[in-house]
Parts: structure tokens; C-alpha cells; sequence
């Protein structure tokens, strides 16, 4: 009887610690699925970033980033090619750190990719149709910290 | 958080970034020089650069869907937007942007890839001189 007074405090520390820390270590999985600022290349950021956010490696394989480099000529409807040397090393830092997991599309587009889709399944069309964002190729339009790679949800914020 | 990985990663970028800007510095005047010396080259009856004619040029959608000032403005004292991605441009005229046409292989790169856009064709040297004659005449 006594034992059981004495370990219900102790029981409550423990539980409460455990809760406390598992949801930490949730929020921080959730965070760092959004977080790809750990690869970082000056070329890639100055050549692909002149024309829309350097998109993250991370967030298509490699075969995709492949296919991409291959036809920068004709990229999404505008040239966007490059000197052999630039291409070949910005190829190489895309393929090194792309998706592990299946996040591939038939056309090649990131927003294509049903990963990209669900992620943005609660955005309002209206969102999506507003003159600040214009086109879903433009992240930084509401990721506002999107050209560091920081794609988490504490930089959010959709534009009126 | 991270400003000083930051700091270093903007440290990086520029050492690394200074490598070729060196190589290939240049001026507007220099270049437009340059344009001129070329297009004479290739039309012996040529008769100089022209700002206005570069004004039309710029502004001129040749037939197709989009003109230089489909991203550049009207205005290229101005920052521009691009037509499909909706990034920010940073101004073209060098008035406005010291940093514009100090690069000799950055100019080409992009007269490259936004003629073949625009036009669907590499610029003639007469038609990249007279949209610098064109873009250094705005104040």
C-alpha cells in the first residue's frame, strides 16, 4: 500500500517524460522532412536559383535529375542551358543527394510528384491562383525561408 | 540558427563565384564596343548602333509568345518578373543595376538562352548592340 503512494509520483515523472520527449522527437521528424538545407552546392544555387528557387535535390531521384540535365535546352519551355563544365558538376551534386524513395513523374515536375500533392493538399485553390504565388514553381511565395532550404512549417505563410 | 554555416556558405560561394566573373570582366561600354565591332563585321553597310531601334527590338515579341520585356518590363530601370516561375528579376538597365553587363561570359550565356526564347534564334551582333545602346541609354 505504502509502495503504491510512493510510485504513482514516479510513474507520473516517467509517463510525463516519455510523452513529452516522443512528441519532441515527432515534431522533429516532421521538421526534418522539410528541412533539406544540409546540401549545398554555390553552383547549383547560382545557376538553378537565377530563374526559380534551387530546387533541393532531395525531392526527386536520381534518374529525374538525370532526364533534367540531360535536356536543359529545353527546360519547361525556356533554355536553360549551360557550359559542359557547370552541367557536369551541378548534375553530379543533384545525383548525390537525390530521393532515395520513389518520388518520381512521367513529366518531370517536382509538382507533379505524389508527394508534392498530398503535402499541398490543403492549400486553397484561390492560393494557388493568387498573383504573389502565380505558379506552383514558385516555393518562396509562401515557404518564405524556401531559397535556404528550410521548407518547414514555422517559415510558412500563405500570401492574401 | 546556422548563421555562422551561413556566413561561411556565403563566403564559399563567393570565393568560389569570384573564379570566373575575374575571367571575364568586363564593362557595358566594352561590350557594346564589341557588339559594334561585330556587326559591322558582318553587314558592311552598317550604320551604327541605334537606342531606339533596341527600344523596339525589346520590346517586340517577334511573332511568338513572349518579348525581352515579357520578364523585363517595359521598364528595365525596374526589376522584372519571370514570366513562368514569377521570380524576381533584378533590374537589366545598368543605370539602375551596376552589376549588369560586367561579365562578359554571363552576358552570353543569357543572350544565348533568352534569344533562342524570344526568337527562337541566336541575336545578331547589330541586334544584341542595339538593346545595350538601348538598355544604357536609361537613366
Amino acid at each position: 500500500m505504502n509502495d503504491t503512494v510512493k510510485r504513482l509520483p514516479f510513474d507520473l515523472t516517467v509517463w510525463t517524460v516519455s510523452i513529452v520527449a516522443g512528441l519532441a522527437l515527432l515534431a522533429h521528424e516532421a521538421m526534418a522532412g522539410h528541412d533539406f538545407s544540409s546540401a549545398r552546392n554555390a553552383r547549383w544555387q547560382a545557376e538553378c536559383g537565377a530563374c526559380h528557387v534551387a530546387y533541393p535535390p532531395q525531392l526527386l531521384p536520381a534518374p529525374a535529375w538525370h532526364r533534367v540535365m540531360a535536356r536543359l535546352d529545353r527546360h519547361f519551355g525556356t533554355d536553360a542551358s549551360l557550359d559542359p563544365g557547370a552541367a557536369a558538376e551541378i548534375g553530379a551534386f543533384l545525383e548525390r543527394h537525390a530521393a532515395r524513395t520513389s518520388r518520381d513523374t512521367a513529366s518531370g515536375r517536382i509538382t507533379d510528384t505524389g508527394w508534392f500533392v498530398r503535402e499541398h493538399d490543403e492549400v486553397p485553390a484561390a492560393t494557388w491562383r493568387s498573383a504573389a504565388v502565380k505558379s506552383p514553381a514558385n516555393c518562396a511565395a509562401c515557404h518564405r525561408r524556401a531559397e535556404q532550404g528550410d521548407f518547414g512549417e514555422r517559415s510558412l505563410r500563405l500570401p492574401r | 540558427m546556422g548563421t555562422i554555416d551561413s556566413r561561411f556558405r556565403i563566403l564559399a560561394a563567393a570565393m568560389l563565384g569570384a573564379a570566373p566573373i575575374l575571367a571575364s570582366a568586363a564593362s557595358p561600354a566594352e561590350l557594346r564596343a564589341q557588339f559594334e565591332a561585330a556587326a559591322r563585321e558582318a553587314e558592311p553597310a552598317y550604320a551604327g548602333l541605334s537606342a531606339s531601334r533596341g527600344e523596339q527590338f525589346f520590346r517586340s515579341r517577334h511573332g511568338s509568345e513572349w518579348s525581352c520585356a515579357s520578364c523585363h518590363t517595359d521598364n528595365p530601370l525596374s526589376a522584372g518578373r519571370h514570366a513562368k516561375t514569377a521570380k524576381d528579376i533584378a533590374p537589366l538597365a545598368p543605370a539602375a543595376n551596376p552589376k549588369r553587363f560586367t561579365d562578359a561570359a554571363r552576358v552570353e550565356k543569357w543572350l544565348r538562352r533568352n534569344c533562342n526564347d524570344v526568337l527562337g534564334r541566336a541575336c545578331t551582333p547589330r541586334e544584341k548592340g542595339d538593346v545595350l545602346a538601348y538598355l544604357m541609354s536609361l537613366k
